[in-house]
């Protein structure tokens, strides 16, 4: 792990050259049979991130996981800004792990997540892509023997308009390949994009539709076995003794193998091993968890809520304010554990040889799992290969600090001594921990005589994610887990005394950041709070924003248009009401109208949303539009259907019939606008999220004159 | 061994008779387009055509599938409508339920030419997209109904 140079940003054009040629042996693609060696003609390898072949063929090499978020088709468009390539010529690799390809702002490590790809890679894929376009254009020049500045690049030639000459990227690749990288290196200003800022349609939609691209779960190779395992039914379970003579006598079944996290039934095929896996007897010690149960731990954090925690926010003096304010409103909210529950189950295919191991399989943090499959198989980090394959769906679940299910593998892979993949049920799925953190939230507010808040207080009770893990030393400061406070601990309301503080608790159950990870909490709180605060001082809860707002120009923007869009205070059918919310999260602003109607036994549907986002630059307009509406689906699932809830330390959910989440009749209709903006752009991934319960919750208040506090909204609370 | 007609091949497997058809398709025939998902036919990953119906894979036994025509999504033709509608209209996030969706979407189209919202919502929802590319996927059943009407009606 010592090993690990970071390469800061600057220093990849020199570096780069060397290690993309090593690039080209033999790794797979998605869309390739794992193990298919690449051969491309590539002479020209002028970084890490693009090769240039004879062939025309531009491969741009992305370190960044193809999870839905569109970046198999955003970081290329970068590139070929600033290339000047045909982008028909285009072709996407998935990155080894290498010191080159660490995300930019996460130190020594590679990974996706937090909604930082395009923001993290704007200027290095920019630059990769004008470096390489520099020595092409170089390479033109000398064999015409004119000067490169009367040389320009345009849809994958280099022309010379005052000679009338053109050559194109393949004749020029093995010239400019034995050219030195530019020192100095220009990037185009926004009036001359012709790339970002359009409409792109994605590079990976074709072989998803014919059904050709690889997940993790299709990966392959020679003399695989698969494997299921069966772990503790309860958090921190062991086995105490296990029975595997039945396992063994079910047809297929070659291997029963005890790993850390339980026993491994291994089978020529999925089919037989899960059989095998019924058929096990085993004895667990459940542990101190046997107990656990959803509505001790209600009661529980509804008492921390109601103490002191430690403190994450102090501005003003909100109790003196408190003391003097006119009126004091408080409530407390709740919402429950979540699973990611990805459309493609967790899964990892591992070959462990005596001194290599590789690994294929869907990961959103390849140097984490690959540093942890190399303590576990005692192999150095550099011998264990990681080949990201397209993930069905990631949420934040295949990015863990713990790497549970690569390192699940590597273990059986280990006690088996044969190339294995094991899959997950989506039983095993509900079942696996790693959820979005149960929190309860109690605040207040302080009004004066006109309606407005002059204090806030809200404290925050919940597992941290952050504790244990890697990246303690970044986002725990002074006790506090920035992600257990995001959206809370910033509000840009103008409130002149604030305090916000939190309870960490300690709980059994593995937590981790889940698609906007605090934002997925504090939002609904937040903005339901603000509701419920306009419609006390009588007003409109758009106005009352807009005007705590003063501060923040770029938010009221986004409210306006999204106000505007829905026609807000213009009259709706019967039995319908809007309600509205704005969050920043990611460094990008987004405002939701919700549109609801209430049925009679209390089921809620939502007719339409209109969102805005302010991003920054906007890169692929197509890609954000979508990641609106995904996020609104995501989060319109935690509101309405999904929770996690123990009983006698188990989990009482399996699968969707119990874990519910949106389906195409829950779907409402979804209007995305987008801010033009001339910032560097900001986060889309998880974004779209977090308005979306309070703008539903606000709506059905202001039909019902209920206000839901505690999320998946539940019928019985809203019967006729 | 059972003898299976698969996109109009004919595949020999070797297998217990309640394996579903899901895992034969996948792991024994190496066709992976068709995806798992739950196992319990509650999110159509798994859909495909078993005599022209969109059945979910999972829970049809292979012992039950002999003798039948089934079509997984690399048995649709490229200029099948729906295949056309979902690469114009960009339908995919991270793709994983898609060949699922348009396998039933296929049905869905020779079942009713010209769905209605209604139409979509019962016969689509049984059909899971956790990236929630659903608004997609209902333009892109127009689109391909379109297609469908003006070369032919069929
Ligand atoms: S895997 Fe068959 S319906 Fe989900
Ligand atoms: S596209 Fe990802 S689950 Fe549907």
């Amino acid at each position: 792990m010592s090993r690990i140079v970071n390469i800061s940003r600057r220093d990849f054009l020199k570096t780069g050259a060397m290690v993309g040629g090593g690039l080209i042996l033999g790794f797979s693609i998605p869309g390739a049979a794992p193990g298919t060696p690449v051969k491309p003609k590539a002479p020209f390898s002028p970084n890490a991130f693009i090769r240039i072949g004879t062939d025309n063929i531009v491969t741009v090499i992305v370190n960044k996981s193809e999870m839905g978020q569109g970046v198999y088709t955003s970081l290329p468009m970068l590139i070929a800004e600033e290339l000047e390539c045909d982008w028909s010529k285009i072709r996407v690799e998935p990155a080894p792990v290498a010191p080159e390809y660490n995300h930019t702002e996460w130190g020594q490590l590679q990974g996706t997540g937090g909604s930082s790809s395009v923001r993290s890679t704007w200027d290095q894929f920019r630059k990769a892509g004008a470096a390489a376009r520099m020595m092409l254009v170089k390479a033109a020049a000398s064999n015409w023997q004119v000067s490169p500045d009367s040389c320009r690049a345009e849809k994958g030639y280099v022309i010379n308009d005052g000679l009338n000459k053109r050559l194109n990227f393949g004749a020029l690749a093995e010239k400019a390949s034995r050219l030195s990288p530019p020192k100095e290196i220009t990037l185009k200003g926004p009036g001359d994009f012709k790339v970002i800022g359009r409409p792109t349609r994605r590079l990976d939609t074709v072989d998803k539709v014919r059904g050709k691209a690889l997940f993790g779960i299709d990966a392959k190779v020679e003399g695989m076995l698969v494997a299921v395992v069966s772990r503790a039914p309860v958090f921190g379970g062991k086995v105490k003794t296990f029975n595997d003579e039945k396992a063994r006598k079910v047809a297929g079944v070659k291997h029963v193998v005890q790993v850390p996290s339980g026993v491994a039934v291994i089978a020529a095929d999925f089919w037989s091993a899960n059989k095998g896996r019924d058929s096990l007897e085993i004895e667990w010690d459940l542990g101190e968890n046997a107990g656990l149960s959803t509505e001790d731990m209600r009661a529980r954090y509804t008492g921390l809520a109601a103490t002191a925690g430690i403190v994450a926010k102090k501005e003003g003096d909100a109790e003196k304010a408190f003391a003097s304010a006119v009126r004091k409103l408080t409530a407390q909210y709740e919402v429950p554990y979540l699973a990611h529950a990805t459309m493609e189950p967790l899964n990892c295919l591992v070959d462990l040889r005596k001194d290599s191991c590789e690994i294929w399989t869907g990961t959103q943090f390849q140097t984490v799992d690959r540093n942890n499959a190399a303590s576990i198989s005692g192999l150095e980090p550099e011998k264990v290969k990681i080949h990201t394959m397209f993930l069905g769906g990631g949420f934040g679940r295949r990015a863990n600090p713990r790497s549970d299910f690569v390192s699940e593998a590597v273990h059986v892979a280990k006690a088996l001594k044969k190339p294995v993949k094991v899959i997950w049920t989506r039983e095993d799925d509900i079942h696996g921990g790693y959820y979005r953190p149960m929190w309860h939230d109690r605040i207040s507010a302080g009004i004066d005589e006109k309606g407005m808040p002059v204090a806030w207080r809200h404290t925050i009770a919940g597992q941290s994610i952050i504790k244990g893990t890697l990246f303690e030393q970044g986002f725990i400061k002074d006790g506090i887990d920035k992600t257990s406070v995001e959206g809370a601990a910033d509000i840009p309301y103008s409130i002149p005394n604030v305090y916000v503080d939190l309870h960490s608790t300690d709980v059994n159950v593995p937590v981790l950041w889940w698609r906007s990870v605090g934002h997925s909490h504090t939002a609904f709180v937040v903005e339901s709070f603000m509701d419920e605060l306009a419609h006390a001082a009588g007003k409109d809860p758009y106005e009352y924003r807009m005007a705590l707002l003063d501060k923040h120009p770029r938010h009221r923007a986004v409210l306006e248009i999204a106000a505007k869009k829905a026609g807000w205070g213009t009259p709706l059918p019967k039995g319908h009401a809007r309600g509205i919310a704005v969050h920043e999260s990611f460094g990008s602003i987004v405002a939701q109208v919700a549109e609801v109607s209430v049925g009679k036994g209390g089921e809620v549907r939502v007719h339409n949303v209109v969102c805005a986002i302010d991003c920054g630059s906007v890169v692929n307009p197509a890609t954000v539009k979508a990641q609106m509406e995904s996020g609104i689906v995501f989060g319109l699932s935690a509101t309405l259907f999904s929770e996690i809830t123990f009983k006698g330390g188990r989990v009482e959910q399996s699968n969707f019939h119990d874990y519910e989440v949106a389906r195409m009749k829950d779907m409402p209709g979804i209007d995305v606008h987008i801010m033009p903006g001339k910032e560097p752009p900001q986060g889309v991934g998880e974004p779209g999220v977090p308005p979306v319960a309070p703008a539903v919750c606000n709506a059905i208040f202001t039909l019902t004159g209920k206000r839901i506090r505690r999320l998946p909204i539940r019928a019985e609370e809203l019967k006729a | 061994m059972y003898s299976l007609m698969i996109n109009g091949k004919r595949q020999k497997v070797a297998v217990s008779p309640d394996t579903p058809l899901l895992w034969v398709i996948r792991e024994h025939v190496g066709l992976t387009g068709t995806k798992f998902g739950c196992s319990k036919a509650q999110c159509g990953a798994c859909t495909v055509l078993i005599d022209g119906r969109a059945e979910r894979s999972c829970q049809t036994q292979v012992k039950d599938a002999v003798g039948k025509k089934i079509t997984t999504i690399e048995g649709i033709p490229d200029n099948n409508p729906v295949k056309k509608a979902w690469i114009s209209e960009d339908v995919p996030q991270c793709g994983y339920c898609q060949s699922g969706q348009m396998l039933q979407a296929v049905a869905l189209l020779k079942a009713k030419p010209k769905p209605t919202e209604a139409d979509i919502d019962e016969f689509m929802s049984g059909c899971i997209c956790r990236c929630g590319t659903y608004q997609s996927i209902r333009k892109a059943i127009h689109i391909a109904a379109g297609m469908s009407s003006k070369g032919g009606g069929k």
